[in-house]
């Protein structure tokens, strides 16, 4: 809608503007924290960013709080391979499913599709318990392993894969075959590369994902080397009747928001295309 | 290049027969059309030639070889889809050099080979665009450029210009001809137009619900139809078809308002019942002033198409619409009584029982 109206422009902006506060203001008291010491945020709380900025990064990164024996640094680590573990293992499994039930016709295949597609409905909370004994039992607790694995296939990504294929012609196929392209040289030299978009959206969607686990590494990390930051952001708060240092807490919280907003930043022309447009 | 000789071909699609059995022998360096309406069967005839659908029953050979159980590619063919099959994130060069480079051949025979088709096709400033930033035309001579690279045997083409407008198609149309006579290709192409297969084809195959009607060279089907089915598809306006009997010893047809038309010769005379079907094509008629004229149509609407006109009447009596072509422009009023006649040679004699045409003897002149 093209109107031109002077105060409907402004009172659009004046809207917008607030929202953007309204969602922006928790973040801003969490930057505001983790620029003070916790003395200051403890006797009041202050509204403009302190001097303790590099401070408390530079103690978050390379000490870590005293109430947890991993650093930031560690545990951003720790989160990073296990939400790049289950992106890349996710979208792994999930092209190689869908391109075996669009283009081949095996016994089953129907109910291999639609036993993929109930998988749906088990998210990991209702599986937690038998999923955690099998994972005791494979002695990968306190594992990057058992922190990947349980969570990497996905009847989402699946059954988005599939969809895509089944838009792509018919025709393409036959013309690889008559070129004489096999199944996996159609999978690598033509399928893959026309998926390039909706892998680059669902990466986006994974990563943040896999970074923000929560509950099934809060269940099998016992072991300080092992924890993602989520969790140990979680176990800097757990310090029964002490204090928690708040200033690390809130600079840690910041530092575990920045890899997701990279990934959207840099991703964002990929995902965008990916959700709207198909290349064919 | 290569003979491809069909041997009594057959295809089920689980419990349906869909091709009940087609005979053919292509030559080399043929250029053979086959025709037909949708949902006859003439693409999955192309597509069993080309591996895409297994024969259910008999024999397809290309040069010596039997290739029933062959893939696509090991079969030495090339085919050019409807919406061209190319793939989207390859530019134009990579498109035709990717059956190549499957078949490691070397990369300067590759690009040789790729610059020489490009030639061919006037696509050299386009090698490196993408196919979505080509026009259809374009798109259709790289799906073209990505068949000739190959040197097959085979030539395919599943209805390769349909998804072109009307100009582009006429031009294609005469670019596909020159190529064919500058590759010497043997080739079978499927489409449904039937000025393309008359056209294009060194022979035509007129394929009807699974059945081949009538092989035959282009000219040769359109003034000799073997059956009712090839005789209304071919030609366009169809052509007219009269209820008729045979009077005379055989000899004329009588329309059933009682106008008598003089066959060239005898009908053959074993059929049980004297009813026939006579065919005129709409470019047949003449008009005539001559009052003993048999043919009186009682002028329904008149269609002005510059070059000729058609006029849609119907015989004094009967209710069959009647077309005919007039060249020029010519004006009639409704109703209007037009006189036309029709050539003896001309006429096409059919038996409504079986469809298929009835066989006429020129008349002894010594008797």
């Amino acid at each position: 809608m093209v109107e031109n109206r002077p105060w409907l422009t402004a009172m659009t902006h004046a809207c917008l503007i607030l929202g953007v506060i309204v969602l922006a203001f928790p973040i801003y008291v969490t930057f505001v924290a983790s620029t003070h010491s916790l003395e200051t945020i403890t006797s009041y709380f202050p509204l403009l960013p302190g001097d303790q900025l590099i401070e408390n990064y530079t103690r978050a990164l390379t000490v870590g709080s005293r109430d947890v024996g991993a650093t930031v640094g560690a545990m951003m680590f720790n989160s990073f391979i296990m939400a790049i573990g289950i992106t890349c293992g996710k979208i792994a499994i999930s092209l190689l499913a869908a391109y075996a039930i669009v283009y081949f016709r095996f016994r089953f295949r129907m109910f291999f599709f639609w036993t993929i597609f109930i998988t749906l409905m088990l998210p990991v909370e209702v599986r937690i318990l038998p999923t955690y004994k099998v994972v005791a039992d494979l002695h990968m607790l306190n594992s990057y392993s058992g922190l990947i694995f349980p969570l990497i296939a996905s009847a989402t990504a699946t059954f988005l894969f599939r969809q895509f294929f089944m838009t792509v012609p018919d025709e393409l196929c036959e013309a690889a075959r008559i070129d004489g392209a096999g199944p996996l040289r159609f999978f690598f030299d033509i399928l893959l590369p026309m998926s390039r978009t909706s892998i680059a959206a669902l990466f986006v969607i994974l990563f943040i994902y896999g970074w923000n686990q929560y509950l099934w590494p809060l269940l099998i990390t016992t072991d300080e080397s092992h924890y993602t930051l989520l969790i140990g952001i979680k176990r800097m708060l757990d310090v029964g009747e002490g204090q928690a240092e708040w200033q690390i807490i809130m600079a840690s919280t910041m530092l575990a928001m920045i890899p997701p907003v990279l990934v959207v930043v840099f991703m964002q022309k990929q995902f965008v295309r990916g959700m709207t447009e198909t290349e064919k | 290049m290569a003979t491809v000789s069909l041997r009594n071909i057959h295809k089920t699609f689980g419990k349906t027969e869909v091709i009940h059995g087609i005979d053919c022998d292509i030559e080399d360096g043929e250029f053979v059309v086959l025709l037909g309406p949708s949902g006859c069967g003439k693409s999955t005839v192309l597509r069993m030639i080309a591996g895409l659908e297994t024969v259910s029953r008999g024999e397809i050979r290309i040069g010596d070889q039997v290739v029933n159980k062959l893939e696509p590619a090991e079969r030495d063919i090339a085919m050019v889809f409807q919406n061209y099959a190319l793939y989207p994130h390859m530019n134009v060069a990579k498109n035709m050099a990717y059956g190549l480079k499957i078949r490691g051949m070397p990369q300067q025979e590759i690009d040789k080979r790729v610059n020489r088709a490009a030639e061919i096709l006037e696509l050299t400033p386009y090698l490196s665009r993408k196919p979505r930033q080509l026009s259809g035309g374009q798109r259709q001579r790289v799906a073209m450029g990505r068949c000739i690279v190959r040197q097959p045997k085979v030539f395919l083409f599943d209805e390769p210009l349909s998804n072109l407008d009307a100009k582009l198609r006429a031009q294609m149309r005469l670019e596909l001809r020159n190529l064919h006579e500058k590759l010497g290709i043997t080739s079978i192409y499927v489409t449904h137009d039937q000025v393309e297969a008359m056209t294009l084809g060194n022979r035509l195959m007129v394929i009807n619900d699974g059945r081949a009607e009538q092989i035959g060279s282009p000219l040769a089907v359109y003034e000799q139809p073997k059956s009712l089915f090839v005789a209304g598809f071919i030609g366009s306006p169809a052509m007219n078809f009269l209820k008729a009997k045979l009077t005379n010893d055989n000899q004329t047809a009588q329309l059933p308002d009682g106008a008598c038309i003089d066959l060239p010769g005898r009908a053959r005379s074993d059929a049980k019942s004297d009813e026939i079907v006579l065919g005129i094509r709409p470019e047949h008629f003449q008009p005539t002033d001559a009052s003993d004229a048999n043919i009186c149509l009682d002028v329904d609407h008149v269609e002005t198409l510059g070059a000729d006109t058609l006029v849609h009447g119907r015989l004094s009596h009967q209710s069959d619409p009647l077309t005919i072509r007039l060249t020029d422009v010519h004006h009639f009023d409704r109703h209007h009584r037009l006189r036309v006649t029709v050539a003896p040679e001309r006429l096409h004699v059919f038996d409504p029982e079986t469809g298929s045409r009835m066989a006429i003897r020129q008349p002894d002149r010594h008797a």
